[in-house]
């Protein structure tokens, strides 16, 4: 549990192994370059899994466990997964903050998330939240790989009824290709 | 013989309406000399209104696009039952609607019409209805369904009723208004997204998806009574309904099972089966008309398309072909004609396919419609659009001849259903 890649590694090729077909979410534009994400996170290959807020947490341990949910430092603090256009797979990007979500609800197996998935504006309410919920999906799916009880998590949709970025551009379509894990509490 | 009525409030006007609004407005009229020509005279006495029924008429029937107004003067005739059929003629009326309103001794109010085919100097339809005071537009729009199916031969949608959902600042309206937009009341008011409502067959219950549980979940709601109910909140996401044309039962999509996939439940929640199972994405399930089919958007052969399966399950077959992009299938109330979104070069466009020989046209120039819903006679396809940035509905007749003006509230306005006839 200490070593984060060979987990990414399993990460990815389990859900590599269970990835469908893309599903066309909206106009053939050209692909956009990565989502800024507004929480940037460390990638995987170069920082495995710093974890830097872990100590403090153990130390932390006897107040409360979820006070780590909302230490900045922390990996929990990542919140916001952010997907390629017309595409529903967890990048390598964020698989540590999947991971670092996973260990904890393991730890506090009293923790419930809620994964709420987003669309980009362009398209049907109801496709769209039926893509939403695909990106929902695939970070459930990864918990689940990664040993999350299932009553633990519940994967929804918003589609594109609550855009983070209402505008309508290719920049704010990305931002809007979303899913954001949150704790019970926190919604 | 003159047929007597009482005219039935629909089931939103027990609600306070709101201010007025704009209403739907002819656009442009291909049907140039196919259109009926027709005087409505002034209704005699119809001043006690404060607005005159034969001014309801008019409007009506000159919105529907299919009748030329010919000017009545401003005079009512002398007497109803003796019409100048020359004087008619010559203005070049092929129709003549005549009337008279009184009050009446309850406070009531009781008009009389009288429909003649001038051509063929005879009365070709006449009744007396009455009802109450505040419900003198209700009766323009009862007389004037009366005149349209007379002449036309299928129901008039004049005293059908709408809804859609407006968001003005952070707060989201499911708003219940007449056909033309006219006098909308809010059914539903929540500072949490509503979409995809869905009126009952008989017109006095909508189901629709709120997500003021942080996540969407299927409500039916009474009209008259505001009560509410919820039908479907599983694990996971619970959407898309679509009532049994029976009214005993919606197809909804759940995501408890995984993605979105087509179920059936009774209203009470109860006799959830799922309808098939299938490796993508189902939803935007509608019934056909006879109830044997549901049409469906799925995304099994890439990008989405609609498809259509036995109520029983089964093997779905796919239905539309043209395009990468097809959503939000709707079925004329004939069951012969498929309306649905269709993305063109990036544009979301409104287009139907006659199921019969598969021809497609696309209805509208604009690049951002949503939401196509038939009206009950299946001669108009409402639906949203956008226009300066702004949510509006718009409607265009199933032929692509009549347009209308965009209705446009405050905010935006989305998620269009048109009701059923008025019973």
């Amino acid at each position: 549990m200490k070593i984060a890649l060979p987990m990414s590694i399993l990460l990815a090729a389990t859900l590599a192994a269970c990835s469908t077909t893309p599903t066309q979410e909206s106009a053939p534009v050209a692909q956009p370059k990565t989502a800024a994400p507004a929480a940037t996170v460390p990638d995987a290959k170069v920082t495995p899994a710093p974890t830097p807020a872990k100590p403090a947490a153990a130390v932390a341990a006897p107040k409360d466990p979820f006070a780590e949910l909302k230490d900045p430092k922390s990996l929990l603090s990542t919140r916001n997964v952010y997907f390629d256009y017309n595409s529903y797979e967890v990048k390598l990007d964020y698989f540590p903050a999947v991971e670092a979500h996973s260990k904890f609800l393991k730890k506090n197996t009293t923790g419930k998330v809620l994964i709420q998935g987003s669309a980009d504006e362009r398209g049907s309410s109801e496709y769209n939240l039926a893509l939403g919920q695909k990106r929902a999906e695939a970070v459930k799916s990864a918990m689940k790989v990664l040993g999350v009880k299932d009553e633990q998590v519940e994967a929804v949709s918003l589609g594109k009824e609550k855009p983070k970025n209402p505008g309508h551009d290719e920049a704010a379509w990305a931002e809007n290709r979303r899913a954001d894990i949150l704790y019970k509490g926190e919604y | 013989m003159q047929r007597r009525h009482f005219l039935q409030a629909g089931t939103a006007l027990t609600l306070l309406p709101a201010l007025a609004h704009a209403e739907l407005t002819v656009e442009i009229s291909g049907l140039g000399n196919e259109r009926i020509p027709v005087a409505i005279a002034m209704f005699g006495g119809e001043n006690v209104l404060p607005k005159p029924i034969s001014d309801v008429v008019r409007a009506d029937l000159e919105r529907s696009g299919l009748f030329r107004l010919i000017d009545a003067g401003t005079q009512p005739l002398a007497d109803i039952a003796r019409p100048d059929w020359a004087a008619w003629r010559g203005k070049g009326a092929d129709v003549l609607l005549a009337g008279s309103v009184r009050r009446l001794p309850d406070g009531n109010v009781e008009a009389t019409f009288r429909l003649y085919d001038v051509v063929k100097q005879a009365e070709q339809k006449s009744a007396v209805l009455s009802f109450r005071f505040e419900l003198g537009r209700n009766a323009g729009h009862w007389i004037a369904d009366r005149v349209y199916e007379q002449l036309l031969g299928v129901p008039g949608v004049f005293s059908t009723q709408i809804t859609y959902v407006q968001k003005v600042g952070r707060n989201y309206m499911l708003q219940i208004a007449e056909y033309d937009g006219a006098n909308p009341v809010s059914a539903f008011t929540d500072d949490e997204p509503i979409i995809s409502p869905a009126w009952s067959p008989d017109g006095k219950r909508l189901a629709y998806v709120s997500f003021a549980l942080k996540k969407p979940v299927i409500y039916v709601q009474t009209i008259a009574t505001g009560n509410r109910q919820v039908v479907a909140n599983f694990k996971g996401s619970n959407s898309a309904p679509a009532w049994s044309p029976d009214g005993r039962r919606l197809a909804i999509v759940l995501t408890k099972d995984g993605l979105s996939q087509i179920y059936l439940v009774n209203l009470d929640g109860s006799g959830l089966r799922r309808l098939m199972q299938s490796n993508g994405i189902d939803t935007e399930p509608c019934f056909s008309p006879d109830g044997k089919w549901i049409y469906f958007t799925s995304d099994r052969s890439g990008g989405p398309q609609t498809y259509r399966v036995s109520v029983d399950g089964g093997d779905a077959q796919r239905v539309t072909y043209e395009g990468s992009y097809n959503v939000s299938p709707r079925l004329s109330p004939d069951g012969k004609t498929l309306a649905y979104i269709s993305r063109n070069s990036g544009r979301f466009q409104l287009t139907v396919q006659d199921l019969a020989s598969q021809q497609t046209l696309a209805l509208t120039d604009t690049s951002k419609d949503e939401s196509p819903t038939f009206a009950p006679n299946g001669r108009l396809i409402l639906y949203a659009t956008e226009v300066g940035g702004r949510g509006v509905l718009s409607a265009v007749s199933v032929d692509g001849k009549i347009r209308y003006k965009p209705l446009q509230g405050n905010g935006d306005i989305r998620e269009p259903a048109w009701g059923p006839l008025a019973v």
